[in-house]
């Protein structure tokens, strides 16, 4: 028996290695893994790990003696080249090659790279890995001025955590609001406003065109005619799943590998979990590629027990969450899909919760510091609710379960 | 090391060494109990690490903050001995805590 490889050692890995053993399985597990570190969870790195609250014990999604215990190989600093499906095996950098019997690609996704003049000066960072945060964390001990290129959830996150720490923070957004990709504009106005009145500085409708620096070391953001000063720069963008190694190897690939809802590639032998795939969701009705952590658990549990012979649908309700200060933000489905949406709670105080429904029914909340309404939109969804009773604080929401 | 046992909804024990300063969560997760999914890690944020501490160990705890309470508060397994195992620290104090797990997380 080859066992079983796991390219890639992030979320989804981590939570393969604990599913494949939980599931009763014996045989080999390999884990290859291009970073130094064993699978650890990204979201403290925006949050808790770059404010320096929490460690790296506290990040890791096991500890590190659990893979020896369990008798899993993790192997880290090991890049996987290419897969050999007519072989079954997967080839290393440093030359080595492993046989599979099945094999699961979770190889993440990685930021999108800004190329414009001076994008290589020092002080301009990304932010998804431990190595990326520690030099962040590094820079911003004598940094004074960080300007975040880029209004997404990480980049405001990082927002909050260096104001917090006493930096001058400047926000520069393309669009004509921050948030736009993933919210609504009531949304992103309630943000904005949150960020400004904390003393960030937002610029939207600002599209970066370069970087000035002296003696190699950032200066300035150039937007059109602007500058903003800045000796600290983090470039939030976006990201882009790792596919080149499932293209290479023939399998389908279209914003994402292609998986079924099994988690099956176009090879029956090989599955895929986590930011890298473009999967079908039963639920939602269509395909989505995500970038969540609950995803990349939901997904690697369910690739593991089809692995080893399950019949496992993954069929999960998208929902993910983003700290920003004192603020919790919880959110279930996507509030693009609903043609109505009512607010229950006080924005002014910071506690409030937006629902949407479309035909009447209940299809995504976004919940500021309201987790009883995050609990209850995970049971709602798809179930009719009443508006008007959503919306009304005297309303037990525990009444709206039936 | 204190020792924390986990009872699974079928009745199936499981005895884990546990490390102080450590969650009750991450005791499960390292050993792997199974029957604790703690998506969001431990940051009270999914609800999905949902157990069951009867009344006397119960009275060993720390109590519940605002938000462990709100998101129990609609759990639809919950019951007086609901917790989440993520916002308890394992010490020595609770060495030989039972920690009954449900049916499902949500
Ligand atoms: C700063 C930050 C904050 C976030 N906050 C949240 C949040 O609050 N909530 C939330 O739900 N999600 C959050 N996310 C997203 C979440 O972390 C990801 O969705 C999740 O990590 C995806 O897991 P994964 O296993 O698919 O990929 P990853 O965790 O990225 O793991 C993939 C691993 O594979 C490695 N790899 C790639 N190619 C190869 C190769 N050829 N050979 C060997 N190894 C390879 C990569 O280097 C990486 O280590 C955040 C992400 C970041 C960066
Ligand atoms: S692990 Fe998510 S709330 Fe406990």
């Amino acid at each position: 028996m080859s066992g079983i490889v796991v390219i890639g050692a992030g979320q989804a890995a981590g939570q393969a290695a604990a599913s494949l053993r939980q599931e009763g399985y014996e045989g080999k597990v390999t884990i290859l893994g291009d970073e130094a570190q064993a699978p650890y969870q990204r979201p403290p790195l925006s949050k808790a790990y770059l404010s320096g609250e929490i460690g790296m014990d506290r990040v890791l999604v096991r500890p590190e003696n659990f893979y020896p215990d369990k008798d899993i190989d993790l192997k880290t600093n090991t890049t996987v080249t290419a897969i050999d499906r007519d072989n079954k095996t997967v080839s290393t950098e440093s030359g080595d090659t492993y046989e599979y019997d099945k094999l699961l690609i979770a190889t993440g996704s990685r930021p999108r790279i800004l190329n414009i003049p001076g994008s290589d000066l020092e002080g301009i960072h990304y932010l998804r890995t431990i190595a990326d945060v520690d030099g962040i964390r590094g820079a911003m001990q004598s940094a004074t001025r960080l300007c975040i290129v880029g209004g997404g959830y990480i980049g405001l996150e990082v927002a909050a955590v260096a104001k917090k720490a006493g930096l001058d923070v400047t926000v520069v957004e393309a669009m004509d609001r921050i948030l736009l990709r993933v919210t609504t504009p009531e949304m992103s106005e309630f943000y904005h406003n949150l960020h400004t009145g904390r003393g960030v500085n937002i610029l939207v409708n600002t599209g970066v065109d370069g970087f000035e620096g002296e003696n190699g070391k950032i200066t300035a953001v150039v937007c059109g005619d602007n500058k903003v000063e800045a000796d600290l720069v983090i470039v939030g963008i976006g990201i882009i799943p790792n596919v080149e190694l499932a293209e290479a190897a023939g399998l389908e690939c279209d914003n994402g590998i292609v998986v079924d809802d099994h988690c099956q590639t176009s090879d029956p032998d090989i599955y895929a979990a986590g930011d890298c795939t473009n999967h079908p969701n039963p639920i939602l009705d269509r395909r989505l590629r995500l970038e969540s952590v609950p995803n990349a658990m939901g997904q690697a549990r369910t690739a593991c027990s089809n692995m080893l012979g399950g019949d496992k649908v993954y069929s999960e309700v998208p929902w993910f969450w983003s700290d920003q200060y004192e603020l919790k933000l919880q959110m279930v489905g996507f509030s693009a899909d609903g043609d109505t949406s009512v607010v229950r709670g006080d924005k002014d105080a910071n506690q409030f919760a937006v629902f949407y429904l479309k035909d009447g029914k209940v299809v995504a909340v976004d919940a500021v510091n309201s987790p009883k309404e995050f609990m209850v939109c995970k049971q709602l969804y798809g179930k009719p609710a009443d508006a008007a009773a959503l919306a009304d604080p005297e309303t037990e929401l525990k009444s709206l379960l039936g | 090391m204190p020792t924390v046992k986990f009872i699974e909804f079928n009745g199936t024990e499981h005895t884990v060494d546990a490390n102080n300063g450590e969650s009750i969560m991450v005791a499960a997760t390292s050993n792997l109990v199974p029957g604790i999914d703690a998506d969001c890690g431990g940051e009270c944020s999914c609800a999905t690490c949902h157990v069951l501490i009867d009344a006397e160990w119960r009275a060993k705890l720390e109590p519940t903050t605002d938000t462990e309470e709100s998101m129990l508060d609609l759990n639809p397994d919950r019951t007086e001995d609901s917790r989440l195992s993520c916002q308890i620290i394992v010490s020595d104090a609770l060495d030989g805590i039972v920690v009954n797990l449900p049916e499902f997380q949500y």
